[in-house]
């Protein structure tokens, strides 16, 4: 990593150097995301037949009462998710960094997984189980004759984006939790603070800044989300009517577009809020490595309670994939509470050809992870450390990612890279790079967002002690701040790793042969016809094992990192 | 951390280096098909052509057509292969497929009323489908509904939240069933048919496959579907049943040569392949289903299978007008998600205020109610336009952008979905004050 992370951070030495890193970035985004999605994306602003400039779109926009209905969908539920998902990430992330918990390794590593929802078999197997007609619905009715409509409307798009993105606020919130000065608790605790007040007064304002990145991100990719109000057959909402307008065959319908443009403003303009509610805080500790809180144990009755509400959390949380293992096991599953029989055939089936999958899925998912983590890197110090011009544009270029549909990206990158031919006379789109390319800039936002959130926490007294000490810039960001931003770096990764390896919208358009695709382009294939949906998951089971299998090594990693460290001290 | 990082760049290293060896006689084909489809007629097709090698790219009709759009200019497909012919008439107005003679001959050139291959040479039908209504067994006898075989059984008060459809704007095949009851029909009363499944309806999709997906799993009790879809799953062991009903239209599944394909010859093979005996009989495979093109192939076919080119309902299936469907192809689309889709829950609170009032007025008769609820029925039905203003170069030109038009796309949709939810809250306020007379 050193040799490719040096090239930016070499340049913000010096302020010229700060100035070239900004252009590197800039020139990154450009090439990879400004040009393809804006030669997609300006039909917003043409009129239909001529292509005359004009804003007629946007007022046409604001005129029809569908739209009006869907904008305030998409923020109700983006808004209800948010505290919805911190109702469950909160007692996971205060129960795993703050008590002495066994198996603390484990919560965060399952916690973790409801991000890792492969396309298509996921959906199925949320409706096998939460569906009208779903197992639990289905006892329900059996037993006491009524049924829960879980899946249904706004508040069905809710539940599923709370228990699909609470990860989010869980992983950041953590790392922050992990990150606290414990001298700042034993001071509170010495004035006689102590409790759910020592926690309200002093630790959650203190894991602020990472609450508030997986909040925001929450709440943005709820409000960019179509799959799942797609699945739930929920079309009132911004998303899913860009989607619908963007793939129909035939005619260009520049409302597509339109609501993209809209799209990306909003989630700019959230990303902004959440940067000024943290405007004038000092959020950054100086003591580090001394392995965060201290954790207290629990008494008997405690525990109980903890590891009940953990289970409930969990199994709930964890219940798509277990519905997922069982359809991955299924003969024939239908209209009933539990499959008519299990077969390990459709393992065998997708045997042979997953090995291919696993590895291409690897490794475009961990290159696009590693970009996403270099620039997001950058960007974060350059915002935060610096006062380069522009810095901000790059956050939010970077931030609008999140808002552009995979599709529109995808046909953006058909635009822009096809016509170049490659020395052998292919084209450049066609070649596997591409989809790693795309793949990072759809999750760059997030591993922004948890290397804004470590930075944040690092207290820029200890560079400037460095700097004092005759430690040059450079040097001070090797020795100090990566070191103390590693977990935050890390949880970055892991997301950005773990949400690539399942994405498939702007992946289905750049795909050319079966030998460079993904596991999630595996599934798609398979998910199209009714025999193919055990295969199909089998295939979801292997990848949310694989992913999952990653995720933990990595955690297992830092776990034991911040032990060292903290023995040294 | 580092190692990690080091361990993924090595692994990518050495990727690089695997990556990209194959090369021959390879044959690119662009396919909404899927897997279960796609491997059989693979297999069939390299062993019938040593030398060649079939690449399958999955990718959704829509997508597939913006794809070998966006890609012409460096074109690297050879095939396109899908179910709906509107995607092919897509293709072929965009001057992207070639013109090709298959050398099999023989086959007949019309499959019900429709002909079997594009007029002009550019694409070739290779399956037959037909549109009917599958249903799960399971959930109909759990809820004690009888399976329906007519679209208009659909508008009936006991289907009422039991029925799924795709959306017609997404779905080409959904698009052809729609249209296929508005020729059947005639524009008034097929659009009063197709609002009273509306009503009727659990759910509109987003994808052609989520229709028989819903009724395989049992989420929903029926579909309105392409027949191969109940037929596949059937041979997969799903509790499901599939009816023609009787106003339904058989039309053929194509594929066609991309123009400048860079493997002509390998294209002309496949397509060829295809057509003949051998490529036919892999449409029987249990996992595919689909009514072959060649009438001899039926001795072959499973006990039931169904034969268009025998079978008398199929003889008297409605003419198709593909030029009348042509002309009003995105108004019709459109249409359907701004009355039915986009305004589902108005439509479904009136479906069901109506069906309540009728009950009610089944046990005592009231001329009042009888004359509200017919006032509230008529709300329901009215069009915001007519077949003639649905064909009109006005209307049409405010959707392509052309020169006649009266009106922006965005401007219609407003009107009309305005119009619809205006009529929809009006009728179930209608049907409520019947109810009220009665009691």
């Amino acid at each position: 990593m050193a040799s490719v992370a040096a090239i930016p951070i070499n340049r913000i030495s010096a302020k010229p150097g700060q100035v070239a890193a900004v252009a590197l970035i800039a020139l990154f985004l450009a090439v990879f995301l400004v040009i393809p999605a804006g030669t997609v994306i300006y039909t917003a602003f043409t009129e239909k037949g001529t292509g005359a400039l004009t804003i007629v779109n946007f007022l046409d926009f604001f005129r029809t009462k569908l739209f009006q209905q869907s904008f305030f969908n998409s923020v109700y539920v983006s808004a209800m998710s948010v505290v919805w998902g911190t109702l469950i990430a909160l007692p996971l992330a205060v129960l795993t960094t703050r008590f002495e918990f066994r198996g603390s390794l484990l919560i965060q590593t399952l916690g973790f997984i409801p991000l890792i929802m492969p396309p298509f078999v996921g959906a199925v197997a949320m409706q096998l189980l939460f569906g009208r007609n779903g197992t639990v619905n289905l006892l329900l009715n059996d037993w006491f004759g009524f049924r829960i409509p879980f899946m249904e409307g706004l508040n069905g798009v809710i539940f599923v984006q709370s228990l699909h993105y609470f990860p989010f606020i869980l992983i950041n919130l953590s790392t922050s939790l992990r990150n606290i000065d414990r001298s700042m608790e034993e001071a509170a605790q010495n004035l006689g603070s102590s409790g759910f007040r020592l926690f309200r007064r002093i630790v959650f304002p203190l894991a602020m800044p990472g609450y508030l990145a997986g909040a925001s991100l929450v709440f943005v990719k709820v409000f960019d989300d179509l799959a799942t109000p797609l699945l739930l057959n929920v079309k009132d909402m911004l998303a899913p009517q860009a989607y619908l307008r963007v793939t129909s065959v035939g005619l260009t319908d520049p409302m597509g577009y339109v609501i993209s443009v809209i799209l990306i403003v909003v989630s700019i303009f959230a990303m902004w809020l959440s940067a000024v509610a943290m405007r004038g805080k000092d959020y950054s500790t100086v003591q580090r490595g001394g392995g965060g809180l201290s954790k207290r144990p629990l008494s008997r009755g405690e525990a109980v309670l903890a590891y009940g509400v953990v289970g409930l959390i969990l199994l709930l949380v964890l219940s798509p994939h277990i519905g997922l293992l069982l359809l991955s096991l299924a003969t024939v599953w239908s209209f009933s509470p539990l499959p008519d029989g299990f077969t390990v055939a459709h393992y065998t089936r997708v045997f042979g050809e997953s090995s291919l999958y696993i590895k291409n899925t690897l490794i475009y998912a961990s290159l696009a992870g590693l970009i996403d983590v270099i620039v997001g890197g950058a960007i974060a110090y350059l915002v935060l450390r610096t006062k380069v011009i522009g810095r901000h544009w790059l956050d939010w270029a970077a931030t609008a990612a999140l808002a552009i549909p995979g599709v529109v990206l995808g046909i953006g990158y058909l635009r822009t890279f096809y016509g170049i031919s490659l020395p052998d006379g292919t084209p450049l789109a066609t070649l596997w790079v591409m989809v790693v390319m795309a793949l990072a800039i759809r999750r760059l936002p997030y591993a922004l967002r948890a290397c804004y959130a470590a930075l944040q926490q690092v207290s820029q007294s200890l560079e400037e002690a460095a700097e004092n000490l005759g430690a040059t810039k450079q040097c001070t960001i090797r020795r100090i701040v990566l070191p103390l931003m590693t977990g935050g770096l890390l949880a970055g990764f892991v997301t950005s790793f773990s949400t690539a390896a399942v994405e498939l919208s702007a992946t289905l358009m750049l795909i050319q042969s079966n030998s460079d695709a993904p596991i999630a382009y595996g599934l798609y294939v398979f998910m199209q016809s009714p025999a193919g949906r055990g295969p199909g998951a089998a295939l979801g089971v292997i990848a949310v094992i694989m992913v999952a299998a990653c995720t933990l090594l990595s955690h297992y990693v830092v776990e034991r990192r911040q032990k060292t460290l903290g023995m040294n001290k | 951390m580092l190692k990690t990082i080091a361990a993924a760049m090595l692994i990518s290293a050495a990727a690089i280096v695997a990556a990209h060896a194959e090369e021959g006689g390879k044959v690119t084909i662009v396919t909404s098909f899927s897997k279960d489809v796609t491997d059989p007629f693979k297999a069939g097709f390299e062993a019938a052509n040593p030398g060649y090698t079939l690449d399958v790219q999955n990718k959704s009709t829509s997508s597939g057509v913006k794809y070998v759009d966006e890609t012409k200019g460096n074109n690297q497909t050879d095939l396109f292969w899908a179910s709906a012919p509107d995607a092919f008439d897509s293709l072929k107005s965009r001057k992207l497929l070639t013109k090709f003679k298959p050398s099999v001959t023989g086959l007949p050139e019309k499959v019900g009323s429709y002909p079997v291959n594009d007029p002009d040479g550019f694409y070739f039908g290779f399956a037959a489908s037909g549109y009917g209504i599958m249903s799960n067994d399971r959930y109909l006898e759990a809820n004690e509904i009888p399976k329906p075989a007519e679209w208009g059984d659909l508008t009936k008060p006991q289907y009422y939240d039991h029925v799924a459809i795709a959306a017609p704007s997404r779905s080409g095949t959904t698009h052809l069933t729609i249209e296929t009851i508005l020729q059947g029909e005639g524009w008034d009363k097929g659009w009063g048919t197709l609002k009273g499944i509306g009503g009727n309806l659990q759910q509109v999709t987003e994808r052609s496959f989520g229709v028989p997906d819903a009724v395989n799993s049992g989420q929903t009790g029926i579909g309105i579907v392409i027949d191969f879809f109940a037929f596949s799953a059937q041979a997969s062991g799903f509790p499901v049943s599939f009816a023609y009903p009787s106003v339904t239209t058989v039309v053929p599944a194509n594929v066609g040569i991309v123009a400048n394909a860079p493997n002509q010859k390998g294209a002309e093979a496949f397509v060829n392949y295809l057509l003949s005996e051998k490529g036919q009989t892999v449409l029987l495979e249990p996992t595919i289903r689909r009514l072959p093109i060649n009438p001899a192939l039926y001795e072959k076919a499973p006990e039931g299978f169904p034969n268009p080119f025998k079978d008398q309902r199929f003889q008297s299936m409605i003419t198709f007008d593909a030029d009348v469907s042509k002309k009003r192809t995105d108004v019709v689309d459109t249409l359907f998600d701004q009355l039915i889709s986009f305004q589902l829950d108005k439509l479904k609170g009136a479906t069901k205020a109506i069906h309540a009032a009728e009950e009610a007025l089944a046990k005592s008769d009231n001329a009042e109610a009888r004359g509200l609820l017919q006032e509230a029925r008529s709300l329901i039905a009215a069009m915001p336009i007519t077949a003639e203003q649905a064909a009109s170069q006005e209307i049409r030109d405010a959707f392509t952008g052309g020169e006649q038009k009266t009106a922006r796309q965005a401007e219609l949709e407003q009107q009309w979905a305005a119009f619809a939810a205006e009529k929809y809250a009006a009728a179930q306020t209608k049907a409520e004050a019947a109810l009220g007379l009665i009691d």
